[in-house]
């Protein structure tokens, strides 16, 4: 039977294992992302046509959508994570929540801005309470509360802790949020992008806004593998792994 | 119930600061007046919005205090040790925190509102929804404060985690209020509000003791 696939996972949850699992696969995303993304913005900013009647002010999009896309991707993630972290108390799953929590946090803030960026020449506004826009801000509300909550704590582990109730806390709000504010007020456009059926949106545009997602995502893993990397020398700083990776970096 | 009786002894022996909250609603509510001019029909359309946002701001600022008290003495630790259920202990917490300072606010509401010129047929839809929306925000605000009960400074980083937290129940407040003000039917937001109520009744005092759990282990 596929036993080796709980057991790997088991394994992957010992931090100096994923230590040096992150290591070695760092780079590897970091290339891919940087790669993908500047065959993404290429293929976005010069080789799709532009839009019959945005001009090429709907270029934007190619940045806008996969970093709202990436916002709620980071968000899921860091409440799955949180939810493991407080029911068998995993001490990775602690540190990839809240690692995950300043990434989540930036993708929302480069949505709000590319995205009034937009607003300003579209609907010749900067800002405006619609529906969607509200509840990307209350996202990044969310995540600068977690942020926050963690790092008030002078323990770390305890703060981890805390802020992870705090995200699965977030995680039942979101919905309601955007219930509720979609019955207040809505201005957003519809999606034109379906996973099933077709889209509404020409193909050559459609293949740099995808290229964009997959490098967005792995950017994230980059910067997830950078960051749980740091934090788990911090949390661990007294234990046998860490010296002994210090002293080989002193001997090098 | 000792622990409800017990809150409300503290709470009455301490009216100087049942009375705050109140008094900062009350300039609070003066002050919209001068910096938006006195024109009446501006006003009218404000008001309802002006008190709900007001009586949130100033429950805020009490819900700080909820466990200080409590934390510094001990005597919640005490509590967390006790045979008895701690999530309904801390539901009487959030009961008498709810009494001490949400009801004083609800009952000056009519004299913020009259200030403002609410027109007076709105006036009992706005004591509806405030009688909702306020041990809504008291059991909301009872988690988050259990979350921060760890830490020594919490002021700005409740009002920065009750924010997402209280969105919807503004949203609905004010809908009921502005449905009423323009003579529509007004009771969907006002039973949105009130099953958001008995949800968070029921979950609020046991994710509260949750929380507590994690904040405290230590």
């Amino acid at each position: 039977m596929a036993n080796w696939i709980p057991l790997w996972l088991h394994k992957l949850s010992s931090p100096p294992v994923f230590y040096r699992f992150a290591g070695r696969w760092r780079p590897w995303a970091i290339a891919l992302a940087l790669v993908l993304g500047i065959v993404a913005l290429y293929g976005g900013l010069v080789l799709a046509p532009p839009d019959y009647q945005q001009g090429d002010d709907y270029r934007i999009i190619f940045i806008h959508v996969p970093c709202a896309w990436m916002s709620l991707f980071v968000y899921a993630i860091m409440g799955v994570a949180s939810f493991i972290a407080l029911v068998w108390r995993i001490k990775l799953a602690e540190v990839v929540a809240m690692a995950s929590a300043p990434i989540g946090a930036s993708f929302t803030f480069i949505t709000l801005v590319t995205g009034s960026l937009w607003g300003a020449r579209m609907w010749g506004t900067w800002w405006t309470w619609d529906a969607r826009l509200t509840s990307e801000l209350v996202l990044l509300f969310l995540y600068l509360g977690v942020i926050a909550l963690c790092h008030s704590f002078e323990d770390r582990r305890q703060g981890a802790r805390t802020a992870a109730f705090l995200a699965l806390i977030g995680i039942v709000n979101v919905p309601i949020v955007e219930f509720s504010v979609n019955w207040w007020n809505t201005l957003h456009q519809g999606s034109t992008i379906r996973l099933l059926g077709p889209s509404s949106i020409a193909p050559s545009m459609i293949w740099p806004l995808l290229t964009m997602t997959v490098a967005t995502k792995s950017y994230y893993i980059a910067s997830l593998f950078g960051r749980t990397r740091t934090d788990l020398l911090a949390l661990e700083s007294g234990k046998d792994w860490v010296r002994q990776i210090a002293e080989n970096e002193a001997r090098a | 119930m000792a622990v409800l009786r017990r809150d409300l002894t503290l709470a009455w022996r301490q009216r100087g600061d049942m009375a705050l909250p109140v008094l900062y609603a009350l300039i609070v509510t003066s002050l919209f007046p001068f910096a938006l001019g006195p024109e009446d029909a501006l006003l009218r359309r404000i008001a309802g919005g002006v008190v709900l946002v007001t009586v949130l701001l100033a429950m805020l600022l009490a819900m700080d205090a909820m466990f200080r008290s409590d934390i510094e003495d001990g005597s919640l630790e005490q509590l967390m040790l006790a045979p008895q259920p701690l999530a309904l202990m801390l539901g009487m917490k959030i009961l008498a925190h709810w009494l001490a300072t949400a009801v004083p606010l609800i009952v000056i509401a009519p004299l913020l509102a009259g200030m403002l010129h609410l027109p007076t047929p709105v006036m009992p839809v706005l004591l509806l929804a405030l009688l909702l929306a306020t041990p809504l925000l008291s059991l909301l605000g009872g988690v988050l404060v259990a979350l921060t009960a760890g830490t020594r400074r919490s002021g700005m980083l409740l009002a920065l985690m009750l924010l997402p937290l209280c969105v919807p129940v503004v949203i609905f407040a004010a809908g009921a209020l502005a449905a009423a003000q323009e003579g529509l039917p007004w009771i969907a937001p006002i039973a949105w509000l009130g099953a958001a109520l008995v949800l968070a009744v029921v979950l609020a005092p046991l994710a509260c003791a949750t929380a507590l759990r994690i904040a405290l282990d230590s």
